[in-house]
């Protein structure tokens, strides 16, 4: 049989091209000059990374094919969401770069490790084949267990990242599991497949529903695997253990990234690839979404530490986005990107006053040690309270916006009780957001202390999220528009 | 003379419950990343057992790229471990518990 | 579909789990406990060990020169059906070999100028 060249055409992953050439370059860059000069212009190499990538992901907004023997997707939804993840991105090196300043552990990796987690995120929003997912979902949770012990100085710091990574490995063995399981049942691990090879989808399409016994339990695995990622219930376990244990900076970044690409997998594989399917897995992932809706609620409200209670609230988001899952609708899908878009900036946000209001070393990171912030950083206490309120669902909020498009969704899809469960945890998640205002505003600052150095990347990061948040929440069209743009996958023809 | 491919299938099954066993039962991190280790090779079995039924080389591709992901998470993981161990002597996960669940 | 197709697939879960644990289980419970001294020493090829490895430590860099040995070894692993297909491949094959050897190559680059490869400080 004599070999064809397969066509390279590189416009689908030319995002995740740039911000690994210049995670080399920031990596090697970064060995050449000393910590001082360092601190200037590794963050400007990464942003002119992340620029690039924006730069490529916007030209091809629009095209709808499959690319390198279909293995990757280039389509609207994964355009959609590596724009959102180059953001994400972007803000977690502006901000990293003042943390790093602040606790003097500035070193190229964190650059580079960001700017890999990121490309890796980004191939899971348009890997098209389940081996794709499986490298892309580990590319970016190797460079997490790195980041989340970054501070290596830190007990907390250690012990985090070896929790991290144990359960990490564990969970992704499953979902290692299922791709085997998909092969077996299929005989390929592409996700849509055509008349002469064959495909997920297209076997679905085709096969009567006797033959798909082990395809259900493939994707059994598979929600294991992906449900780790989005920490979702009983998933979840490693969740308060890492947030606690990373620095700030990242900590925001793996819940707004880490998110956003563990959903971008869910959506295209169930959504679209095993949507034929969707009768065997809706019952599972409803029975994960009020679980997951439920404990994350009810465990934030008994937390002391904010870094634990937004971790938390992060795993009660979890089942909120899961609800337009669910849904199986275009409504759903678009309502759950906007969701995981705003939810990224406002937790992003939040996470950056976390990390500025924790002093050197992260060592006021308590709830007691909030008390009266508002008397003392004003301004950060304000942006503050606008986050919580968007987390919490409030109006004039992106967050209000994010929950009624998914709720609304899954009323669409008839699943009602779902949301009426969403509802209620909404309500004591509303709780625990505004007992850490109460602490904020209506209790006095134990003794004076030291100021704490505000740095400019930093206060740009929070100044930018907070106007992010309220734009969204007054003027959601263009971004809700921009979803629904991008609710088409890749279908065959 | 050939074998019948559920024995293959029923060993990595079996391989992969050791692995999942193991992993909730050990205390110490370096033995609980062993059998994480067997889980991969379990599903490693899975792969090339399947490629051989469907006669197609996929599986057996799959298979180099799961050997060098499990390579990388190994060093990692290691790396960590070891962090850990130069600073408290001990490598077993009930030590480590100033974070609580 | 009706539950009742799952039944074979939920006894393959039951059986499986149930030996992993039985043989655990019995394995820690009926196995012999007699440690000898000879036992206790770590396993060089039936060499008497010259270092007590239980206490004695190893220096650093020896572990991270293993890792790095792990993470570039294995790499080779996409060189061999390479070189068996070569003569399909032709040039095609040979761009892409070279691409991924620069990438390998910068990494490569970037643990020597980190100071990864030096053994005495």
């Amino acid at each position: 049989m004599p070999f064809v060249p397969p066509e390279i055409r590189l416009a689908g992953i030319a995002p995740e091209m740039a911000l690994v050439v210049s995670a080399f370059v920031v990596l090697i860059a970064g060995t050449f000059a000393r910590s001082r000069v360092n601190r200037v212009y590794l963050p400007a190499l990464a942003t002119i990374g992340f620029g690039a990538s924006i730069y490529f992901a916007v030209s091809v907004w629009g095209e709808n094919e499959l690319q390198l023997s279909d293995m990757i997707a280039l389509d609207g939804f994964a355009t959609f969401c590596k724009i959102s993840l180059a953001v994400f991105g972007l803000l977690t090196v502006w901000l990293g770069s003042d943390y790093l300043t602040r606790d003097g552990i500035e070193e190229p990796e964190f650059y580079g490790l960001v700017l890999l987690a990121v490309a890796g995120m980004m191939l899971m929003a348009s890997a098209a084949d389940l081996i794709v997912i499986f490298l892309a979902l580990e590319t970016f949770s190797i460079a997490l267990y790195v980041l989340v012990g970054y501070r290596r100085r830190s007990i907390e710091g250690q012990e985090s990242a070896m929790k991290y990574f144990l359960l990490g490995a564990f969970s992704s063995s499953f979902f290692l599991l299922g791709i085997a399981l998909a092969y077996g049942a299929v005989g390929s691990t592409n996700l849509y497949g055509n008349s002469e090879n064959p495909g997920l989808a297209q076997f679905l399409s085709e096969s009567a529903s006797e033959a798909t016994g082990v395809l259900v339990l493939a994707t059994g695995f598979l929600v294991v695997g992906l449900g780790f990622k989005i920490a979702a219930v009983p998933f979840h376990m490693w969740t308060p253990d890492a947030y606690q244990g990373a620095p700030s900076p990242i900590t925001g970044f793996m819940a707004a990234g880490s998110k956003l690409a563990g959903f971008a997998a869910l959506l295209r594989l169930f959504d679209a690839s095993l949507f034929a399917l969707r009768w065997e897995w809706r019952p599972l992932l409803i029975g994960i979404a009020v679980a997951t809706m439920i404990a994350g609620s009810v465990l934030a409200v008994v937390q002391e530490d904010i870094k634990r209670m937004l971790a938390y609230s992060s795993i009660a988001h979890a089942g909120f986005v899961l609800t337009g899952v669910i849904a199986t609708n275009d409504r759903g899908i678009s309502g759950s990107l906007f969701y995981l878009a705003t939810y990224g900036i406002a937790v992003l946000g939040g996470f950056a006053v976390v990390s500025i209001l924790g002093g050197k070393d992260e060592h006021r990171v308590r709830l007691v040690d909030y008390k009266g912030a508002f008397y003392e950083h004003p301004a950060l206490a304000g942006a503050l309270t606008l986050f919580l309120l968007s987390l919490a669902g409030v109006p004039v909020t992106s967050g209000f916006v994010g929950k009624l498009v998914v709720f609304g969704a899954a009323i669409e899809a008839g699943y009602s009780w779902v949301v009426v469960i969403g509802m209620l945890t909404s309500a004591i998640a509303a709780f625990f957001y505004l007992r850490v205002l109460v602490v904020m505003y209506m209790q006095e600052p134990d003794e004076s202390r030291p100021p704490i150095p505000v740095g400019r990347a930093a206060s740009t990061v929070v100044a930018l999220t907070a106007v992010a948040t309220i734009i969204l929440g007054l003027f959601w069209s263009p971004l809700i528009g921009a979803a629904e743009d991008a609710t088409f996958f890749f279908v065959g023809g | 003379m050939s074998i019948d491919p559920s024995y293959y299938l029923a060993l990595a099954g079996l391989m992969f419950a050791i692995g999942v066993v193991g992993t909730l039962t050990r205390r110490n991190a370096i033995v609980i990343f062993m059998f994480i280790e067997l889980m991969l090779n379990a599903v490693n079995l899975i792969f090339v057992t399947f490629a051989r039924m469907w006669g197609n080389v996929d599986g057996q591709v799959l298979v180099f790229f799961v050997l060098v992901v499990a390579a990388a998470e190994a060093v990692v993981g290691l790396a960590i471990i070891l962090v850990i161990a130069r600073r408290r002597e001990t490598s077993n996960v009930d030590d480590i518990s100033m974070l609580k669940w | 579909m009706t539950l009742g197709a799952y039944l074979p697939i939920l006894f393959l879960v039951i059986l499986s789990t149930a030996f992993a644990v039985l043989s655990i289980v019995a394995a820690s419970k009926l196995s012999p406990r007699n440690w000898t001294a000879a036992k206790r020493t770590a396993y060089e090829s039936g060499i008497v060990p010259e270092h007590d490895i239980e206490r004695e430590r190893f220096p650093v860099k020896f572990y991270l020169v293993a890792m790095l040995f792990i993470i570039f070894d294995i790499e080779t692993v996409f060189l061999y059906p390479w070189a068996v297909a070569f003569e399909d491949l032709k040039l095609f094959g040979l761009i892409e070999m070279l691409a991924f050897i620069a990438i390998l190559l910068a990494a490569y680059v970037y643990v020597w100028r980190r100071g990864g490869l030096e053994w005495a400080e």
